[in-house]
């Protein structure tokens, strides 16, 4: 007891009389506010999982018919709901073609605009470039299409001549595709550059390196877990964008590895039958929604991988 | 000797030879320095000779500007826009600051260590590989292993890590960082090596260990280190500098001279009082 009290000397130990409340006490407008928060969360998983069980419903409804089998839908490669044939291949192959060139263009110049934005630009370079690069963000999609078929295309037309290039065709498109999804890879690349600990480019000048070889060695790599999830969601929204391709890639499933021919995507076919006159009844409209799905699984699966590299490749600054 | 610091093509001075044969007794020598961040002057008209060799130590309260001083000798001020120097640092013989000079020219010969251990988010053999193959190394494989060995022996880390070369730099300690900082920017073989408060984040184990470490060091470099630490300028340093601040918290040079002298017998009040704490 005597080594306690010396010990607690100079400190004042509280009357053991009067209890201090500690009690819980309820706080209404924390718990109002957090209900708010969580119902505006709770919203949008509601909408994922309607849109889930919407796409669902309707594409059980396809896969009941029995012109339709499931095997046949992921393998078969030839759509032609008129002699009931429902391969998705050609679909799947002009979207994957479409979205593919739209990376090889919109990965490179991105991530230069990014590197340019972040590591070169003066303040009042980059206070001019941003909002630039956010209108173009902006631009409504279908002008997006009529420049890829009134303008890119007939450039390709000239330079490749118009017996090899379609009127409408899959490189057109998917260039385009790739000029509008260029903000959305540079902005998030350049957040991520930015996010890079200032220090880390102190250390690398404090070697004797360049402004590139500090670019481009330290900070890009000490990036990558952004600069990956860019380019994910970025690749998504190739997928899953449709006034382009619908305007400039062609209306008519072709199975082709030629990006010159015209070929229609997933998304382009979803939107010319839900825009024509078809009935609500028939088999072709619901392919739409097993299609509709199958973009929601790609997406799906995109996010998922996207968010294991960010966690793969995620260094942990202090 | 003379150092190529004009700029020109990459690697053209073969630096990862042997340490430039010694010159004249003062590597480095700031004359009537000015440095302002826009119209702010942070250090007002500074005179010091750094001695070839020796470990001088930046010592002053908080905002004084040892910080700008000391990144003023490799033109790391050069990163920060507003920044702008008056009068010249001059570095064997030539002035770093002359128009044809390259800043990064100047910081593989003036090589610094940070106040908070910073490595790459890289492998612990490329942290230290990396500056080596960025200044034109141009050997083998082996030679590049024999190369980061030894940067990291005379670090004082070799015994720690040689069996976990290729694991994350950020996965060691704090110390251990540390010295993986200084391994890193002993490979490109400087001249000088600048450290700003390279133990505040470090326990005082760790911290010994780095001052041993820069009493080898020495041998071979000559050493800039700002500290706050009374005793750390009086153990471990050869010179002293103490900055004060002034009426417009300019930074100035107060008193200069041998570790020793400067501590037990300082000659401007203004110093002793700093050094007995009894300050401010
Ligand atoms: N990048 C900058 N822009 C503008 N002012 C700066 C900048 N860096 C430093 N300063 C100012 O210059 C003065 C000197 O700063 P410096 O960091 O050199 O001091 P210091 O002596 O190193 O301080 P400490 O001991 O706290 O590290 C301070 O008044 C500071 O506010
Ligand atoms: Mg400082």
């Amino acid at each position: 007891m005597t080594v306690t009290t010396t010990r607690l000397r100079g400190v004042e130990a509280a009357p053991e009389a009067d209890t201090v409340p500690l009690g819980r006490r309820r706080r209404w407008r924390e718990d109002a506010v957090e209900a708010v928060l969580f119902a505006a969360g709770f919203v949008s998983i509601l909408t994922t999982g309607a849109i889930v069980v919407v796409l669902g419903k309707d594409a059980l409804h396809f896969f009941r018919n029995p012109d339709v089998s499931l095997v046949d839908f992921l393998t078969g490669t030839v759509w032609q709901p008129q002699l009931g044939k429902f391969g998705l291949l050609p679909l799947l192959n002009a979207t994957l073609m479409v979205s593919g060139i739209a990376m090889v263009v919109a990965l490179p110049i991105g991530l230069s605009i990014a590197v340019y934005l972040s590591e070169y630009a003066t303040p009042a370079v980059r206070n001019r470039l941003k909002p630039t690069l956010e209108i173009l963000a902006g631009v409504p999609t279908v002008i997006y299409g009529y420049f890829a078929l009134t303008f890119v295309t007939p450039i390709l037309r000239w330079a490749l001549g118009a017996r090899t290039v379609d009127i409408y065709n899959v490189l057109s498109a998917g260039l385009v595709v790739g000029i509008l999804v260029i903000p959305l890879v540079a902005s998030m690349s350049e957040d991520a550059l930015q996010a890079v600990p200032r220090a880390l480019r102190e250390a690398a000048y404090g070697l004797g390196a360049t402004r590139l070889e500090t670019s481009l060695q330290v900070v890009v790599p000490s990036a990558l877990s952004g600069i990956a999830a860019a380019f994910m969601l970025a690749m998504s929204r190739a997928i899953g964008e449709t006034m382009v391709v619908a305007i400039a890639a062609g209306a008519g499933p072709r199975l082709t590895a030629n990006p010159l021919r015209s070929a229609e995507t997933m998304t382009g076919y979803i939107s010319r039958i839900s825009g024509g006159d078809l009935s609500y009844n028939s088999v072709d409209y619901d392919s739409i929604f097993a299609i509709g799905l199958a973009l929601f699984v790609i997406t799906l699966g995109l996010n998922i991988l996207s968010g294991r590299i960010v966690r793969r490749f995620r260094e942990v600054y202090e | 000797m003379t150092v190529a610091l004009e700029a020109g093509p990459r690697a053209r001075t073969a630096r990862n030879g042997a340490n430039p044969p010694m010159g004249g007794d003062n590597v480095l020598e700031a004359r009537a320095l000015h440095v302002y961040y826009g119209a702010f002057r942070a250090i007002e008209n500074v005179t010091l000779p750094i001695a070839r060799n020796r470990i001088t130590a930046f010592i002053g309260p908080s905002g004084c500007g040892k910080s700008t001083m000391l990144r003023a000798f490799n033109r790391m001020n050069d990163l920060v826009p507003t920044a702008r120097v008056e009068g010249d640092i001059v570095y064997r013989g030539q002035s770093i600051y002359a128009p044809g000079v390259d800043p990064v020219e100047v910081r593989r010969h003036i090589g610094m260590v940070f106040q908070k251990p910073n490595p790459f988010p890289k492998s612990i053999y490329d942290n230290v590989a990396w500056g080596a193959r960025i200044n034109g190394f141009r050997g083998t494989r082996r030679e590049l292993d024999d190369l980061v060995e030894a940067a990291l022996v005379q670090a004082a880390l070799w015994d720690e890590v040689h069996d976990k070369l290729d694991q994350s730099g950020l996965s060691l300690s704090g110390g251990q960082q540390q010295r993986l900082c200084i391994a890193r920017a002993i490979a490109v073989k400087p001249d000088v090596i600048l450290m700003d408060e390279p133990c505040s984040a470090l326990d005082p184990i760790a911290t010994l260990r780095i001052e041993d470490l820069m009493q080898q060091l020495k041998e071979r470099y000559t050493i800039l280190i700002v500290t706050h630490n009374m005793q750390q300028a009086a153990r471990a340093s050869d010179y002293t500098a103490f900055f004060n601040m002034g009426d417009r918290r300019q930074g100035y040079l107060v008193e200069f001279g041998p570790t020793p002298e400067l501590f037990t017998n300082p000659k401007d009040p203004r110093t002793e009082d700093y050094i007995t704490g009894r300050f401010g």
